[in-house]
């Protein structure tokens, strides 16, 4: 086996003192001189015309210096080109409660505040729609005039021959399944500072520099771009450190572009943070999704055939729906092998924030669906389920039947680890009562094999450059933002190249200084940021090795090159000790390799890091390399409509069993542990991949038992970090990380996905253990005390507990009466005449 | 609102500061002294984010007025580092992955350091009670719990030699 000495290895982030010191900056942390505060007006409505805005109070009042309504930039944008669908600010009407209407730039946030009560906004309501049920009925009002029944997209897929499948079946399972919607919550809210130069040939407003929290540099200056008319090369778009993503941040959010439309008017740098309600808005979450699953079985637990229905209530704007509803459908592949596939997905308009791209993008929901499924035919055929999940093993290589190439395959492993660590066989049904033990398991790309703008474009290209003191910069666009990129990029930099890490610094995600990386989201950047990082470090190992055998005399195949030292293969790698070992330099590396070989008559046996540089830099002129990374054609999947959505270079695979207990009296779920093995492909930073894992797992947790986005009547009852639940420590379990290394033949050292791929088997996971604690079977999540004593009261045929009983129907239901902020201040929506909310009984 | 002159001591230093006397602690302490390691999360006192030390005790920033804390020792993020090098705790953190994203890192040290001055040796069940005051997105609190007990293991270490020698009284 190969000897890594900085692969494999857990190290502290390159960025972790930053972190744990304070003094790493943030969005939020930089200020530039005469810096305006830009605050945004939200609709108070989730659907209505804009008849007329008044901005003269606001523009009036001393110390607001702009005020930029829609008109000012009403250029269409979305992340997807298919869903070019939003404006920066609202063009005469909004489509959910918390919509931006406008931007107020000025000297302090007080004053931006007050300002925006000055504006004046008519707006005349239009009829609602929040359930996506109801929505796809819509003929008139629609919430996008182009997209009639207010759906935004549906495919329809037939691999292989489901009615043959369903025929053939011995047992068949159905039922419905529903996910409530969840959010990213990430700490950091998102900030956008933007400050536009002036043209020094010009004396015109010039280049605008952009500082945002953002997993997507590139796509913000390419937006950007197209809504300001401006060339994308006078836009530079920089990422600081990001507070956590989660997906929350991996397309354009509105402050992004609105923060440069007022920065544009105010002609003065503007920044926009959003507080956490205004988060909440934003949104881009997870969609509350309805899953209609089937699924038909051999005797001996083989699936003949699945057909699955999702429909997704997406929000009022595209976002990334239309690439959520087809993961939901492609990711059915690629985990089992199963040979017939019908798949009908439905992604519906409704008049609430936008859904978007949430850590498992589209596959948690239908994952905790079809795992909660195998759970029942287990029980219904009498096989153990990790058993059935055995048996329905793929067999890589493969080509899954709706077109997945899978080549590292770590599944197997990581249910035989799970079973073993949690002690499966032993301890299932044998637990005391209330008390139970539940499996599953998911898997997730390792990038997205076709980009969203597709192109020819390499996914990721990084550059490295080499200086005489024997520095290596590391030029890379991919976008650092929590999980650990930087590191990454200096580990595979450090290993190829023989040196320390120390050697290392990664230049990240700044679009005047980095070649163009897609960003930070479907677990792509280990996999194609990595092995473009260990291109360019091959590339720039080549030039030194040849100057290096020259100067040995030697063949360039004899040279190695491994801890800061270059030798000939065979000789002792012996003294010369590099200036980072030996912490001071000698002035030798300026003054060249002609000198120093004057001084030295004979060749010399073996080199330090620096003197090869320099060596190569004599040689060579410079030294820098380039790499980039495409993925291979064999793995961009088959040729029909939404093919383009689901193929990966590769898979990871996890397999959990979670220990629960149910308190049959309260109905309160208490997670004791989660065994988690996941199948990263070969873990570059054990402690990274572990942590990824864990915090996949804990999110997961979140998800499953309490964490839900509450909405009445378009208004989130919940926008704050004390009511949308989000686990603390005292209600987050022991998770037990086992790292399964399949070796990927393509990742870079072998390397695949370990962000994400972990949290959709925790939702079944905990779901399955329920099962085994107290025997009832749930299909709604979250899995909330009052759902589950539902299910209890249900099953032993006692009368479900109203436990709204009294209270009045049209009454806040949460703990956050006045519903946020927009409530509170009496801005509270009033309902259409026709608005299907009201029709039910409202107001 | 017209602003009035305060005395804050931060992290041993006095400065002498023009606030609103509705300033909140974490806007002086960001903006005026451009200490920004901590952070602004929830606006509501219920992240943690913004944790620092008060005397000692640790506080949220968020929903503290600048102007009632004059007279007190404020201890923020930037003032726990040891002479120029990492304290234990932050060097833990780094090693044993209790910090990924790191928004919430300043305050996880402030909580953990007011937990350690106050209880030296806390069981499990305190370190999670004491943590239950700052949320993490991104780490699910494992690998805090490794970082806080290896710096309460080497703590404890290193005590011993000393704790030999007056055995006797």
């Amino acid at each position: 086996m190969t000897e890594y000495s900085v692969i494999g290895k857990s190290i502290a982030m390159v960025d972790a003192a930053g972190k744990t010191t304070g003094s790493g900056k943030y969005a939020d942390d930089f200020n530039l001189p005469g810096m305006l505060v830009g605050k945004i007006l939200h609709s108070p409505y989730p659907h209505a015309l804009i008849k007329h805005i008044d901005t003269r109070r606001a523009r009036e009042l001393d110390g607001v210096v702009a005020v930029v309504t829609g008109e000012d930039a009403p250029n269409q944008y979305g992340i997807l080109p298919v869903g070019h669908d939003e404006t920066a600010l609202a063009v005469g009407k909004v489509r959910y409660v918390g919509d931006n209407v406008a931007c107020v730039a000025a000297i302090s946030e007080a004053i931006a505040e007050k300002a925006l009560e000055l504006i004046e906004v008519e707006y005349e309501p239009l009829p609602a729609y929040f359930d996506p049920e109801q929505s796809v009925k819509a003929e008139h009002d629609l919430i996008h005039e182009n997209r009639p029944n207010n759906m935004e997209k549906d495919y329809h897929h037939i691999f292989g021959d489901p009615e043959k499948g369903f025929a053939e079946a011995d047992y068949v399972a159905e039922a419905r399944y529903i996910a409530n919607e969840v959010t990213h919550a990430a700490m950091e809210p998102h900030c956008t500072l933007a400050s536009f130069e002036i043209d020094p040939q010009t004396g015109k407003q010039g280049r605008l520099t952009v500082w945002s929290s953002t997993q997507v540099p590139y796509y913000l200056q390419h937006k950007l771009s197209l809504v300001l008319d401006l060339p994308m090369s006078q836009i530079r778009v920089i990422k600081p450190l990001v507070g956590g993503g989660f997906g929350g941040k991996s397309e354009i959010i509105p402050l992004e572009i609105i923060a440069a439309v007022a920065a544009r008017a105010a002609n003065v740098p503007v920044k926009i943070t959003y507080t956490r309600e205004e988060v909440f808005w934003a949104h881009r979450g997870r969609p509350r999704t309805i899953i209609d699953l089937k699924t038909g079985v051999k005797k001996d637990g083989r699936i003949t055939a699945v057909a699955c229905k999702v429909i997704q209530d997406g929000g009022a704007y595209c976002s990334y729906g239309v690439v959520t509803i087809l993961y939901s459908g492609a990711l059915l592949g690629a985990l089992y092998d199963i040979p017939n596939i019908r798949y009908d997905g439905y992604r519906v308009l409704t008049n609430k924030p936008a859904c978007g791209a949430m850590r498992g993008h589209g596959t948690v929901n239908v994952r905790f669906a079809f795992e909660s499924q195998m759970d029942e035919i287990a029980a219904k055929i009498g096989l153990d389920p990790a058993a059935l999940r055995l048996v329905n093993l793929l067999k890589p290589p493969a080509i899954t039947v709706n077109g997945l190439r899978v080549l590292s395959y770590g599944l197997p492993q990581c249910i035989d680890q799970v079973i073993t660590r949690s002690g499966w066989n032993g301890r299932r049904g044998k637990l005391p009562k209330g008390r139970g033990l539940g499996m599953a398991c998911s898997h997730y790309v390792s990038g997205a094999a076709n980009s969203i703008i597709r192109s020819e474009m390499p996914h990721s290209t990084v550059n490295i450059k080499i200086d005489r003191d024997g520095g290596v910069v590391v030029y890379t666009g991919a976008a650092e933002i929590g999980q650990g990129s930087d590191t990454m990029t200096a580990q595979i930099a450090a290993e190829v190249l023989g040196c320390s890490l120390s050697r290392v610094k990664v230049i990240a995600a700044d679009t005047d200084l980095t070649p163009i990386d897609l960003g930070a989201y479907s677990s792509r950047v280990t996999f194609m940021a990595g092995n473009a990082t260990l291109r360019a470090a091959e590339a720039v190992k080549k030039d030194i090795i040849s100057a290096a055998a020259q100067r040995i005399g030697c063949l360039a195949e004899e040279v190695v090159m491994s801890g800061d030292r270059v030798w000939k293969r065979g000789a002792e790698p012996g003294e010369p000790e590099s200036a980072v070992a030996r912490g001071h330099v000698d002035g030798q590396i300026l003054r060249g390799s002609v000198l120093q070989s004057r001084k030295e008559e004979s060749p010399k046996t073996h080199l330090s890091f620096e003197e090869a540089v320099v060596a190569a830099i004599d040689l060579h002129g410079g030294l820098t390399g380039t790499g980039s990374y495409a993925p291979p054609m064999e793995a961009r999947g088959g040729q029909h409509k939404g093919a383009g959505v689901g193929p990966s270079p590769a898979y990871s695979y996890s397999a959990q069993v979670a220990e629960v207990s149910v308190d049959e009296e309260t109905g309160v779920v208490t997670v004791h542990k989660i065994w988690a093995a996941h199948d990263c492909g070969r873990a570059l930073n054990p402690v990274a991949v572990e942590g990824q894992v864990i915090g996949s797992v804990w999110m997961g947790l979140g998800q499953a038992l309490q964490e839900e986005m509450i909405w009445k009547d378009g208004l989130m009852m919940n926008p704050g970090l004390l009511e949308y639940r989000s686990p603390s420590s005292v209600e987050s379990p022991e998770i037990e990380c086992i790292i399964v290394e399949s070796i990927d033949p393509e990742g870079p050292f072998g390397a695949k996905e370990a962000g994400e791929g972990s949290l959709a088997a925790t939702i079944p996971a905990i779901s399955n253990a329920i099962y085994d604690a107290v025997g009832i079977r749930l299909r709604e999540v979250p899995f909330s005390p009052e759902r589950v004593l539902a299910a209890l009261r249900a099953k032993k045929g006692l009368k479900r507990i109203a436990m709204t009983q009294g209270v009045d129907p049209t009454g806040p239901t949460t703990f956050r009466e006045q519903g946020g902020a927009l409530w509170y201040r009496g801005k509270g929506p009033e309902r259409h005449a026709e608005d299907p909310a009201r029709v039910g009984g409202g107001r | 609102m017209k602003k009035e002159l305060i005395e804050l001591r931060v992290n041993s230093r006095t400065h002498e500061l023009a606030v609103q006397p509705d300033a909140l602690l974490l806007d002086v302490l960001r903006q005026e002294l451009g200490l920004t390691g901590s952070k602004r999360a929830c606006d509501d006192s219920s992240c943690g984010a913004c944790t620092l030390q008060v005397d000692g005790v640790p506080m949220l920033a968020c929903t503290m007025l600048a102007a009632s804390y004059q007279g007190c020792e404020i201890t923020t993020v930037e003032g726990i580092a040891d002479q120029g090098g990492l304290a234990a705790l932050q060097k833990a953190y780094g090693a044993f992955g209790g910090s990924q994203c790191g928004y919430c890192t300043p305050g996880f040290m402030m909580t953990v350091r007011g937990l350690l001055t106050s209880n030296p040796d806390p069981t499990e069940e305190e370190i999670r009670g004491a943590l239950s005051s700052n949320l993490c997105r991104c780490t699910g609190y494992s690998q805090m719990y490794q970082a806080i007990r290896a710096v309460i293991e080497a703590e404890k270490k290193s005590q011993e030699p000393a704790m030999a020698g007056g055995q006797h009284d």
